[in-house]
């Protein structure tokens, strides 16, 4: 957690440093390949499980579960937000 | 929308290699991801840090800007608990690092895999994790209105999550009828952006 957290405020302020200079932007840019070869290689991983593969449709309702009390928290969350925030207007 | 589907083909096309036998030994070792996954950290604290959002957001600040992502936040955790009743094999730590992706599917999932590393169901609740926060995301993206007017214009902020402050930015302004709410969603987006690694690494530590 803390190499992570480490890594994470050593971006923040290299992007800080380097504002408006092509090597942040192009560093942004990366992020467009980084992310395919991460989940690329994640795929590769849960591929090579065959234990996992032959479970994929249980982990899916599994997941629909977590994504869907995800949403209802953020929705009562959100309600509750805008009480306190006041000027928000409902619909 | 576009940039979704070739991230998930990725995946697909990861998991194809993988049972066609085409993936070297040396992809599937624990070095890889770990790798990649700093790089990708590092490029999203540059984003971060070099953004005009940041300066922006940092003139019009005010206290209660930071109420809507410490509510998602608190909202988000507090049902995602609940899934311990509803899924048996499955802790309140693992629960909880599920619903910390925020929609922020490609990070949580190599964070949870990366993290828990030896732990027998890591790629489990990786792939879980990653399942989740798609569908998240997907439902933000498609649901909004429906979110507006079940929760007000602030849901499709907080369902949103971190996409608020990009893939879902332009559906979150045409739901509140209103452009004054985009430094809100952006800061949000920019809030839960920093939370995901810090709640994923503390929940996976703790279970």
């Amino acid at each position: 957690m803390f190499r992570i957290l480490f890594i994470l405020i050593t971006g923040i302020a290299v992007g800080l440093a380097t504002r408006r200079t092509p090597a942040a932007k192009a560093a942004e840019r990366g992020i467009r390949f980084t992310v395919p070869a991460l989940l690329f290689v994640f795929g590769a991983a849960v591929g090579a499980d065959d234990k996992l593969i032959d479970n994929l449709g249980r982990y899916g309702w599994q997941a629909a579960i977590v994504a869907l009390l995800g949403i209802a928290g953020s929705i009562v969350a959100a309600r509750a937000a805008r009480r306190i925030i006041g000027k928000g207007g409902g619909r | 929308m576009k940039s979704n589907l070739v991230i998930i083909a990725c995946f697909v096309a990861g998991i194809a290699a993988a049972r066609l036998d085409m993936v070297p030994a040396w992809l599937l070792g624990h070095n890889v991801p770990v790798v990649i996954l700093s790089a990708l950290i590092f490029q999203v604290g540059i984003g971060l840090g070099a953004s005009d959002d940041l300066r922006n957001i940092r003139q019009s600040f005010g206290a209660g800007m930071l109420l809507l992502p410490v509510a998602t936040i608190a909202g988000t955790l507090l049902f995602s608990a609940a899934a311990v009743f509803l899924l048996s094999d499955r802790s309140l730590a693992d629960c909880l690092a599920l619903g910390s992706g925020f929609g922020y599917y490609s990070l949580s999932s190599v964070m949870i895999a990366d993290i828990k590393g030896a732990a027998p169901d890591a790629a489990e609740l990786a792939t879980i994790a990653l399942l989740a926060n798609i569908i998240r995301e997907m439902s933000a993206l498609f649901g909004a209105s429906l979110f507006a007017r079940w929760g007000g214009r602030y849901a499709p902020i907080s369902v949103a999550g971190i996409n608020s402050m990009d893939v879902c930015l332009p559906t979150i302004v045409r739901e509140a009828e209103g452009k004054d709410v985009v430094p809100l969603a952006v800061t949000h987006g920019m809030a839960l952006e920093v939370s995901v690694p810090i709640l994923i690494g503390f929940f996976c530590g703790a279970a």
